[in-house]
């Protein structure tokens, strides 16, 4: 009896032991308890809805208008570049190069950004220059690298045109066609792609088949501190703090490299900080990192095993990990999980008049 | 000897008898990537102590024209100052998490 006793005692220990042992970055991770569906992970899954502005509340017609501007060429200058020719729905909603090419074909300093889940996100850019969508869907249009269209031009091409006046009418009754009404149509659209179906979402709510052990194992090394070290910065539920990190990327150690953050916020620690992605879609949006340097998943944990390149500046939070070979192909295995089914998308018709 | 410590209390009782207001010390965390206070009010010379109580790393600044600093960044458990020497509105963010903004009211 006295035995049998003992036995029980050092199981609860052992318990105990594992339970306080569980280190992570916020008060509900460290409470994680990894089965499928379990309560204290549900803090992963995402809103059903993202949040809109009071005065852009979603319609099928204001998305369907933005629909139409988001794949309409001739928003930009030369009349051949749309929104999505960089934001590639058949591409992750991005353009699979390094960074971007812009009005004639000019090779651009940053990787395009994702659509996906950015409605969830509070801050927009990879320099967070702009707060919302609507604040957002204007500058790539008109800035002269990018679409390089002219405001002026690009209403008067709308109040001319009979098919997007109806639209317009039919989406924003009784307002003028502005370039405000413009992003509110295509922040609209963008507030449809979403993310928020994957394998890791089923596990969590309770899909035993969801995920092997392989991933689960991964996303508990994602999560620690003393491991993974990414849920700091690639947080609950998007994978993202929508925080700025230098992340020591060899790009930094150029004569004048891109300072990201600090142009916005001239705070020290900001030089060569860029905003967290979103790690959902992760498997459709390769390249990695704002410069695109990174090719693979396996070249991005190679890089945070090593703890970066440049070492100056790096963000507080990054560190050097200590990953065997098979915890980093855990992780990278768990980070497949975060895709889910390909929406396929139909493309609106354009009014030529 | 004697006459130091005279000196010393006698010091000590006019401090203590003094009228003048003595500058308060406010301490506001960082906690579940928030400040504990979304606004605080103080009197100018007052010192606001900003303490780091989440398992990662924080900074706190401010770009406002009543008081302009940078407290750098640090980890859970360390709290650094700012004393307020002007009054007006302080906008007083962390770099790294943007969310993060609390407003400082100094009168």
């Amino acid at each position: 009896m006295v035995v049998k006793n003992k036995i029980m005692l050092g199981g609860l220990l052992l318990v105990s032991c594992y339970a306080s042992a569980l280190q992570a970055s916020t008060a509900l991770d460290s409470k994680m308890v990894f089965k499928p569906g379990h309560a204290s992970l549900q803090h992963w899954l995402l809103p059903e809805a993202p949040a809109y502005p009071k005065n852009n509340k979603p319609t099928a017609k204001r998305v369907a208008l933005g629909k139409q501007l988001f794949f309409d060429p001739r928003l930009s200058g030369d009349s051949n570049m749309s929104c999505a020719t960089c934001h590639n729905p058949s591409l992750g909603w991005g353009d699979a190069l390094p960074t971007a090419r812009g009005a004639k074909s000019e090779m651009l300093a940053r990787a395009t950004p994702t659509v996906i889940n950015t409605a969830y996100n509070s801050i927009q850019m990879w320099d967070g220059r702009k707060k919302t969508l609507e604040d957002q869907a204007l500058g790539p249009i008109t800035a002269a690298q990018e679409m390089n269209m002219d405001l002026t031009l690009l209403l008067e091409f709308l109040n001319a045109s009979k098919g997007y006046q109806k639209a317009f009418k039919g989406a924003y009754s009784g307002e003028p066609i502005t370039g405000e009404l413009v992003a509110k149509a295509i922040a609209s659209y963008e507030r449809t792609v979403i993310s928020r179906n994957s394998k890791f979402d089923s596990w969590v709510q309770g899909d035993k088949k969801a995920m092997t052990k392989k991933q689960i194992k991964g996303f508990k090394l994602f999560v620690d501190p003393q491991k993974g070290n990414c849920s700091v910065c690639h947080s609950a539920p998007n994978f993202t703090d929508n925080g700025f990190h230098n992340i020591g990327l060899l790009s930094f150690g150029a004569d004048k490299p891109d300072m990201g953050r600090h142009s916005e916020k001239p705070i020290g620690l900001m030089k060569g900080a860029f905003k967290t992605p979103t790690l959902r879609e992760i498997t459709r949006t390769a390249p990695y990192f704002h410069d695109g340097s990174a090719k693979t998943l396996d070249a991005v944990m190679a890089h945070y095993i090593k703890g970066g390149e440049v070492k100056t500046n790096l963000s507080p939070n990054f560190k050097a990990l200590t990953l065997s070979q098979s915890e980093s192909e855990a992780i990278a295995d768990f980070l497949t999980t975060l895709e889910s089914p390909f929406s396929e998308i139909t493309l609106p018709e354009l009014p030529l008049e | 000897m004697k006459s130091i410590r005279v000196f010393l209390s006698a010091t000590l009782l006019i401090v203590t008898a003094s009228p003048l207001v003595i500058a308060e010390n406010f301490v506001v965390g960082q906690k579940d990537k928030a400040f504990t206070l979304e606004t605080l009010s103080i009197k100018v010379g007052d010192t606001v102590s900003f303490k780091n109580e989440d398992p990662f790393f924080h900074n706190v600044f401010s770009l406002s024209d009543a008081k302009l600093f940078d407290l750098g960044s640090y980890e859970q458990g360390v709290a650094r100052d700012v004393a307020f020497d002007a009054a007006g509105e302080v906008e007083v963010e962390c770099a790294v998490h943007p969310e993060m903004i609390m407003i400082i009211t100094v009168e």
